[in-house]
């Protein structure tokens, strides 16, 4: 009945959200959480693969755990980077942040 | 012997000169002694190579129709062999003759006339240039080789008139000849262009040929457009109207300058090239007729014109473009004969005048006005002599030259038309006047005070004696041996003389020389009441019927207009494109740099937009190329 | 393994429910400590969805690492980053239709691709704890040993990042 469509769908729902997230908040923090999501999507499709159609079951276990590990890392650098620059310019708008260009 | 060789190396005759020029130009221009004699002698070979040249044809029985050619190919191209070489003819070995010899003599007057000049050695470079290119275009295979030397002719001309270059006017008047020249230059370049293009030769034997056939076949009318072309480079050389204006400038070069180039040679050669082509032209009955009323014309102009000028050398070359007029005239009514016979006696009796010209301007320290002058022939005898030789020969005073010249031209004109005979008639007249006019009162009358006259030293009198007693004879002498069966277009006609227009000719000449008496004669001067009773005509005369102001002003507003429209558009639509295409991009940079907000998020959803096109395009691709996809 | 049945689906739709409920919040709210917690929400979710697809151990690092750890140090972030009052300390920008353009032309081209292909499904075998530890060590030790370092430096550059740039004090 539910098949691997269904989570596939699922996963596709959490990444729209977490893009949509990404694109239109202003909070630094926000952003990164929409990321978080983004990520999670991921994972979900992985296991997905490997509980329904996967020749080598563990192996998109083994990629999504390494997923979570990394997702971890870059959340606490994130984090840091945000404090940063709220010491350095007093802000966590991403609309104020704009020194990547001419 | 001699005069084999001499038509087998005909092309030395242009080539010792030539040679000349080189030497000084490089190594002698600090010896002026030694430059003067090498000119001289390399000039005298040549006229003794021509001399052979001569006798050759004569001996050979070489004829217009069979001339002797020699050449080699220049260099050769898909559609094109330019070839150089020598042509000799009755025609040709004429003209060498008339062109060395007249040379010779006055390189020899210039080591007299030119002797207080700082350029003198560069003098001698620049004439031996000149007669080299003179003698190589007169012995021209075909029109490429001619218009080569044509147009360097044409460059010696430009030098030698800015002889005198610290003098703002003689530089002006270099440059006129060489503009005005040009212009007849771009109508004969277009012509010989069409030639080769229509014809793939530009060789004047093959034309010969080719041309009559052409018109035979197609008609008259594309051909004489192509004449026409072609008889604009004469127009400007050979100072007809309506590009005649450069010649009475051209008296601001040395007077040798002047009787070498701008009376005997160098204008001649228009009259040469159409006789060179006659073939061509002589088929073409438009061109024909516009030559002959041009010629017709220019004379009767520059008659009138020289009627009241004071200047000695400006009355020369007024008389000079007329008599050019004439031989136009006869080569338009057919006689080639008759003009090549004028331009050999003239070439004699002209340089003769403006050799005496020179010598009195020399006596005098440049004083040219024939009024300031008066009783030279007390001062100057021998000058004196020589110069009334030579104005009873240009009236046409039998036995003298220009008489058995002129009177050929007025019977071929009277065989035409009435008009063109009466127009060279009542010319005859005006000529006879004017040349009087100028010999009483430079000759006749009281001695002005302040001239110092003596005569000139033997290198000035010794070449004027030559043309003087070629002045007399050159006229009898061809005429009774068969000058018409040598040089001639066509079957010869033995018409013997007219004795009907040779009388009316003489009286008409004798009574130019009595209305010149009468005004003129025994020291009087009562020439000014006749200018004012004449008025109006009489002011259009002296200003030269003010055609120099009427280019002047074309030149001012039209040409002049012209440029400033045309830098208005090189200003703002050239430079207008170009700038504009320039700020256009900028202003694109300008619009696009906005995209560079600094904003994360602006350029993640670019990247994504990016993404998912690219997605659907390579989707629907693969999708068609697989054979239809599965939406 | 079951292959499907009541269960199975009636857990499935509440789970994902919840999990997507709890995300549109994150995404939604502008309160951002709300969005911090219902982040929290968001993962437990997945970690349910986890225990459907018989992912057990992976259901279990999810709600250790992401909603134990992860999900705190979003709070802490919060905390540091304190700005004005909080109940609209999350909005949007500027750029909500093109966001929202974009996130909807994206999802609709991968909700296209998984409908339009025809997956392979097939029986699928259970994966245990120890599988994965196998796995680990034997075929993906260098990305483990890899992830390892990996950590260690984001640990060491999140404290530097944390102390300020001078090395002293």
């Amino acid at each position: 009945m539910i098949g691997l469509s269904h989570y596939l769908l699922v996963g596709a729902a959490l990444f729209g959200l977490g893009l949509f997230g990404l694109l239109t908040k202003r909070n630094l923090i926000a952003v990164l959480m929409s990321i978080e999501l983004m990520l999670n999507s991921v994972n979900i499709n992985l296991v997905a693969f490997s509980r329904y159609s996967a020749t080598d079951a563990a192996a998109g276990q083994v990629f999504s755990l390494f997923i979570i590990a990394v997702a971890a890392a870059e959340v606490a650098v994130g984090l840091a980077l945000a404090y940063a620059i709220y010491r350095g310019r007093d802000t966590v708008s991403v609309d104020e942040m704009n020194w990547l260009k001419w | 012997m001699w005069a084999d060789f001499s038509l087998h190396h005909a092309w030395l005759i242009p080539l010792l000169p030539a040679l000349a020029f080189a030497i000084i130009s490089f190594f002698l221009l600090r010896s002026p002694w030694l430059a003067a004699r090498l000119a001289i002698a390399a000039m005298g070979s040549a006229f003794l190579i021509a001399l052979g040249v001569g006798w050759a044809v004569v001996s050979k029985g070489i004829t217009v129709e069979a001339p002797f050619v020699m050449k080699t190919v220049w260099f050769s191209m898909p559609g094109l062999v330019a070839s150089m070489g020598v042509l000799i003819d009755p025609i040709s070995a004429m003209m060498l003759f008339v062109v060395s010899l007249i040379s010779f003599l006055v390189l020899i007057y210039s080591t007299g006339y030119m002797t207080d000049d700082p350029g003198y050695a560069r003098f001698f470079a620049f004439m031996s240039l000149f007669a080299a290119s003179m003698l190589a275009m007169v012995i021209a295979t075909n029109f490429l080789q001619m218009f080569v030397f044509w147009e360097l002719v044409g460059l010696c001309s430009y030098l030698l008139i800015g002889w005198y270059f610290q003098k703002i006017s003689a530089r002006e008047a270099g440059k006129k000849a060489f503009m005005t020249t040009r212009i007849g230059d771009f109508g004969l370049l277009l012509g010989i262009l069409f030639l080769q293009i229509a014809f793939g030769t530009l060789d004047f034997g093959e034309l010969a040929v080719k041309v009559p056939a052409y018109v035979q076949q197609n008609g008259a009318a594309l051909l004489t457009c192509v004449a026409l072309l072609l008889f604009a480079g004469p127009i400007a050389k050979s100072g007809q109207f309506p590009l005649h204006v450069w010649l009475p400038d051209a008296m601001e070069g040395p007077t040798p300058v002047s009787a070498l180039i701008h009376a005997a040679t160098m204008v001649v050669a228009g009259v040469y090239l159409v006789a060179r082509a006659f073939a061509i032209f002589s088929v073409l009955p438009g061109a024909m007729t516009v030559i002959a009323w041009l010629g017709c014309f220019t004379a009767l102009f520059a008659a009138a014109i020289a009627l009241t000028q004071r200047e000695i050398k400006r009355i020369l070359a007024f008389s000079t473009i007329s008599q050019l007029g004439y031989m136009m005239l006869a080569l338009g009514v057919g006689s080639l004969t008759a003009s090549m016979f004028h331009l050999m006696t003239h070439a004699f009796f002209k340089a003769l005048l403006f050799l005496g010209a020179g010598s009195i301007l020399h006596a005098l320290h440049d004083k040219a006005d024939i009024f300031e002058m008066g009783g030279l022939r007390k001062s100057m005898p021998a000058t004196c002599a020589m110069m009334g030789i030579a104005v009873l020969a240009i009236a046409g005073i039998p036995p003298f030259a220009g008489f058995f010249s002129k009177d050929e031209i007025l019977v071929a004109a009277a065989h035409v038309s009435t008009p063109l005979y009466i127009g060279a008639s009542f010319t005859a007249f005006l000529t006879a006047f004017y040349m009087a006019r100028l010999f009483l009162v430079a000759f006749f009358g009281e001695e002005n005070p302040h001239n110092h006259a003596h005569e000139s030293g033997m290198s000035m009198l010794a070449p004027m004696g030559v043309l003087a007693v070629l002045s007399v004879i050159a006229g009898i002498v061809p005429f009774t041996m068969g000058f018409g069966d040598w040089v001639r277009f066509g079957p010869a006609h033995h018409a013997g003389i007219d004795w009907g227009i040779a009388s009316a000719s003489t009286l008409i000449a004798l009574a130019g020389f009595g209305l010149a008496w009468a005004i003129y004669g025994g020291g009087a001067r009562r020439s000014d009441a006749i200018a004012k009773q004449a008025g109006v005509l009489y002011s259009l005369s002296l200003n030269k019927f003010y055609i120099d102001e009427i280019y002047q002003w074309f030149n001012r507003n039209i040409v002049t207009g012209l440029a400033r429209v045309l830098y208005w558009v090189d200003l703002n639509v050239v430079d207008g494109i170009v700038d504009g295409a320039a700020q256009k991009s900028g202003a694109v940079g300008a619009i696009l740099r906005r995209f560079q907000t600094g904003q994360t998020q602006h350029y993640v959803a670019l990247m994504l937009m990016a993404t998912v096109m690219l997605t659907l395009i390579l989707a629907i691709t693969a999708g068609a190329v697989a054979g239809g996809g599965k939406i | 393994m079951e292959n499907g049945g009541l269960m199975h689906t009636l857990a499935f739709f509440l789970l994902s429910g919840i999990t997507l409920a709890a995300a549109m919040g994150v995404v939604f709210k502008q309160n951002l400590v709300h969005s911090a917690f219902l982040l929290a929400v968001t993962f437990l979710g997945v970690a349910g969805l986890y225990m459907t697809l018989q992912a057990e151990f992976m259901a279990a690092v999810q709600a250790l690492v992401y909603s134990g750890a992860v999900a705190v140090l979003v709070v802490i972030g919060v905390m540091l980053t304190h700005r004005e009052q909080m109940s609209r300390s999350n909005p949007p920008n500027k750029m909500l239709l093109v966001g929202a353009l974009a996130a909807l032309s994206v999802v609709g081209a991968i909700v296209w691709a998984i409908l339009a292909t025809p997956w392979k499904v097939g029986k699928g075998s259970v994966v245990t704890a120890g599988d994965i530890g196998r796995r680990f060590l034997t075929d993906f030790a260098p990305p483990f040993e890899a992830v390892a370092l990996l950590l260690l430096a984001a640990l060491i550059g999140a404290v530097v990042l944390f102390k300020g740039g001078k090395a002293q004090s």
